[in-house]
């Protein structure tokens, strides 16, 4: 019996289960520390700006992506507000369930940075376009974990 | 094989502290390490033309597509890059991939970083090597990866009617090789009592005869000859490469003897015009993430005998100033072991022991030629390189 | 390359300071157990949720097959004369498919084994596995697969060497057909035939 011949019926065709048992617990690192103890005391972002490129960095690091300077002492704050550089409209759940209401996921380039961060927008889908000014929305001081997710979500600055 | 014409030195290397769990994330230890060698090398950014990153399993991070994650942190930016992996062989891998890049001559300046953050992963970082284990074969029977170094070890003892003091030793002279390395996580001062005594994980593999879990970088920077010359009065030339990888049906090959390393090694010895490689290799960075490996790939790359690595071993040939001396860095039993940075420091110490730059460590000898070697993926693979000055 | 006038590495007389060796205090901020307890970085937890069904593919569905029906299954190639297991549909020396299927027995010879007392993720086990290389009986010298040694009824090391020794000669422990599925754990173990 030659080993060319394929299974023809599906009993004959075999597979195996299994997960994957690990998960993580990720540092933030040099940079992502004070980014988060920023947000946390003084609702403020923190970015690293490059004197010699002229770039401020958001997310922060603390090196000049560019010119490799080090940018481990050379940090400016921010305040959470900037303008949508792109949006989405999102109807379903990254499970693929149908999600309550239409949701608008944006980039939001922070002023004075090269960066940026993604969020919700509070705003509907008929009146959110690019270019849109927003700011942010923070969890009460008390419930600030530090991460980005005590931005709660962003909402059109109202000229 | 064809013989390369255009020549390719390293002219700077640099290291970040090896250490258990780091606060800085990977792309910030990538960062120390590249820019500590460009500082060495005397060279800036954008005198870099090509970058190489080095990572392991993205399982340990979870973070898909590690190399392009941390390409910024190791000098990526906006430039042509590629990642190298191979598993345990990565390190190593990662100067032969970026000396091709240079001897190909498309480019005069490559920098080559290789980090791994292996903390991240819990329980255990275990867990992401659960994967190399074949799905449908293996994995039902509940592996894990001291079995298969365990096994290794096993059949290598048996074969050759080698000791469990004598790999102990291996054990001993690394770790104590490591309390001169500033960077080092596991340095220490033991006995052969002392690691026989720690408790058996896996027969007949001791707990001190593990390599640890690390967090850590390394990086080099390649420069073409006319530009080496430049730049540096001390280059140290690439005068080998090799690399080869044997079948995934581990089960079905010859455990005690690494033939794949002794392929990669001929292949390298040839490319350096080594006929001798035990009187013309002066110092060595075998792989040791468990001691015993350390041995068995001294007999892959011939510069010890089938089963007599350990009586060399016994002998002293092996220490910092012995005939040939053997992981003088302290190697990954002793610095430490982030895998990819792992192989890639033992680079770095064959740079600085060729230079005469290794200050504590430094063989004597006045060194001329040095090899280093990496091992890794389902126990199949080895890489290979020769410098010399 | 089109860049590399303008990229091109400056001279040494204008690099300030070339460092040699590596520095004696390298950098990097090593965290204690304590730090992480205590809150003292901020941290972010992750649990990925990722399941996998593999195909078993050509060679493998028939060997599981096989193990279903208590059989051991490998495979020969003609031209290198080898018959291997666990079977696979090309001969991966001669790179061509290979030519038959074997009966194999249920017989093998321990090639290396191990007495390991932990889990994955460290945790200790009373009752060590005793994972082994078992070269199965009929095939080409050397060739075998991983699977586990029982019926040894020993915790201890030197208890255990005594029973286990590298060459010793060993039979598979079915599971009843009723519970076997087509896995490799329709073998439950292998034992000693002395």
């Amino acid at each position: 019996m030659g080993i060319r011949e394929k299974p023809t019926r599906m009993d004959q065709v075999q597979s195996w289960r299994a997960d994957f048992p690990v998960e993580y617990l990720y540092t933030t690192g040099v940079a992502g520390e004070r980014f988060a103890k920023t947000l946390r005391e003084r609702g403020m972002l923190a970015a690293t700006r490059c004197q010699r490129c002229g770039v401020t960095y958001l997310p922060p690091r603390i090196y000049c992506q560019r010119c490799f300077a080090d940018l481990s002492e050379s940090w400016v704050e921010v305040p959470l507000q900037g303008v949508i550089h792109t949006y989405t409209v999102v109807p379903v759940r990254a499970t693929g369930e149908p999600s309550q209401s239409l949701e608008v996921i944006a980039y939001i380039r922070i002023d004075g940075t090269e960066g940026g961060i993604l969020g919700r927008v509070a705003v509907s889908p008929e009146a959110v376009y690019i270019g849109m000014a927003v700011e942010g929305v923070l969890a009460p001081p008390a419930e600030r974990r530090g991460a980005v997710t005590d931005i709660r979500y962003f909402k059109p600055i109202l000229s | 094989m064809r013989r390369i014409r255009r020549k390719v030195a390293v002219v700077g290397a640099g290291l970040t502290l090896f250490m258990r769990r780091a606060l800085e994330t990977g792309k910030e230890l990538s960062y120390y390490a590249a820019s500590q060698a460009l500082e060495s090398a005397g060279l800036r950014l954008r005198d870099i033309e090509a970058v190489v990153v080095s990572s392991g399993p993205d399982a340990f991070d979870g973070v898909h597509m590690k190399g392009e994650w941390l390409s910024d942190g190791a000098g990526g930016y906006c430039k042509p890059i590629m990642r190298s992996y191979v598993g345990g062989g990565s390190g190593v891998f990662s100067i032969i991939h970026g000396w091709y890049m240079v001897a190909s001559g498309m480019f005069d300046t490559v920098l080559v970083v290789a980090e791994e953050k292996m903390s991240s992963c819990q329980p255990h970082p275990q867990g992401a090597f659960l994967t190399i284990f074949d799905h449908t074969l293996e994995r039902p029977l509940g592996p894990n990866l001291l079995w298969i170094f365990a096994l290794e070890q096993s059949r290598y003892m048996h074969t050759y009617g080698i000791s469990n003091e004598e790999i102990a030793l291996v054990s001993v002279k690394n770790k104590r090789n490591a309390l001169n390395h500033p960077c080092a996580q596991v340095a220490a001062e033991l006995t052969v009592q002392d690691v026989l005594s720690s408790e058996v994980v896996a027969w007949p593999v001791h707990r001190l005869m593990v390599s640890p879990v690390s967090d850590g970088a390394a990086a080099i920077v390649l420069a073409s000859e006319h530009v080496a010359k430049r730049i540096t009065d001390k280059p140290v030339w690439v005068e080998g490469v090799g690399w080869c990888l044997d079948t995934s049906y581990w089960g079905n090959r010859d455990l005690a003897y690494p033939r794949y390393v002794e392929y990669a090694a001929r292949m390298a010895y040839e490319m350096a015009g080594i006929r001798e490689p035990r009187k013309e290799i002066h110092v060595v960075e075998p792989y040791d993430p468990f001691a015993y490996k350390e041995l068995h790939h001294l007999e892959g790359l011939l510069l010890a005998e089938r089963g007599k690595a350990a009586e060399d071993l016994v002998n002293g040939r092996f220490d910092r100033d012995g005939e040939l001396p053997s992981c003088p860095s302290g190697g990954l039993m002793g610095v430490g072991n982030p895998i990819a940075a792992a192989g890639l420091m033992k680079v770095c110490e064959i740079f600085w022991q060729l230079r005469g730059e290794a200050g504590k460590r430094q063989v004597p000898g006045n060194p001329k030629k040095g090899l280093a070697q990496a091992w890794g993926d389902l126990m199949q693979i080895g890489t290979v390189v020769v410098l010399g000055r | 390359m089109a860049r590399k006038r303008e990229s091109s590495p400056q001279n040494p007389h204008d690099v300030g300071r070339v460092m040699r060796e590596i520095p004696e205090r390298p950098r990097g901020t090593p965290l204690k157990d304590q730090d992480i307890r205590e809150g003292k970085v901020s941290l972010i937890a992750w649990k990925p949720h990722l399941e996998y069904r593999w195909d078993s593919g050509v060679a493998i569905s028939r060997f599981l097959l096989g193990l279903k029906e208590g059989k051991i299954l490998g495979v020969r190639c003609h031209s290198c004369g080898r018959t291997v297991t666990p079977p696979r549909a090309f001969c991966e020396w001669c790179f061509r498919p290979v030519d038959e299927w074997v009966e194999l027995k249920d017989t093998g010879t321990v090639n290396t084994f191990s007495i390991c007392y932990v889990t994955w993720d460290m945790k200790p086990l009373e009752i060590p596995q005793i994972p082994a290389v078992i070269e199965i009986d009929g095939t080409h010298p050397r060739v075998g697969f991983l699977h586990l040694l029982g019926g040894i009824g020993e915790k201890d090391v030197e208890a255990i060497r005594r029973r286990v020794r590298v060459g010793m000669r060993v039979q598979a422990v079915w599971k009843s057909p009723a519970e076997r599925v087509g896995a490799i754990t329709d073998i439950l173990y292998f034992q000693p035939l002395e």
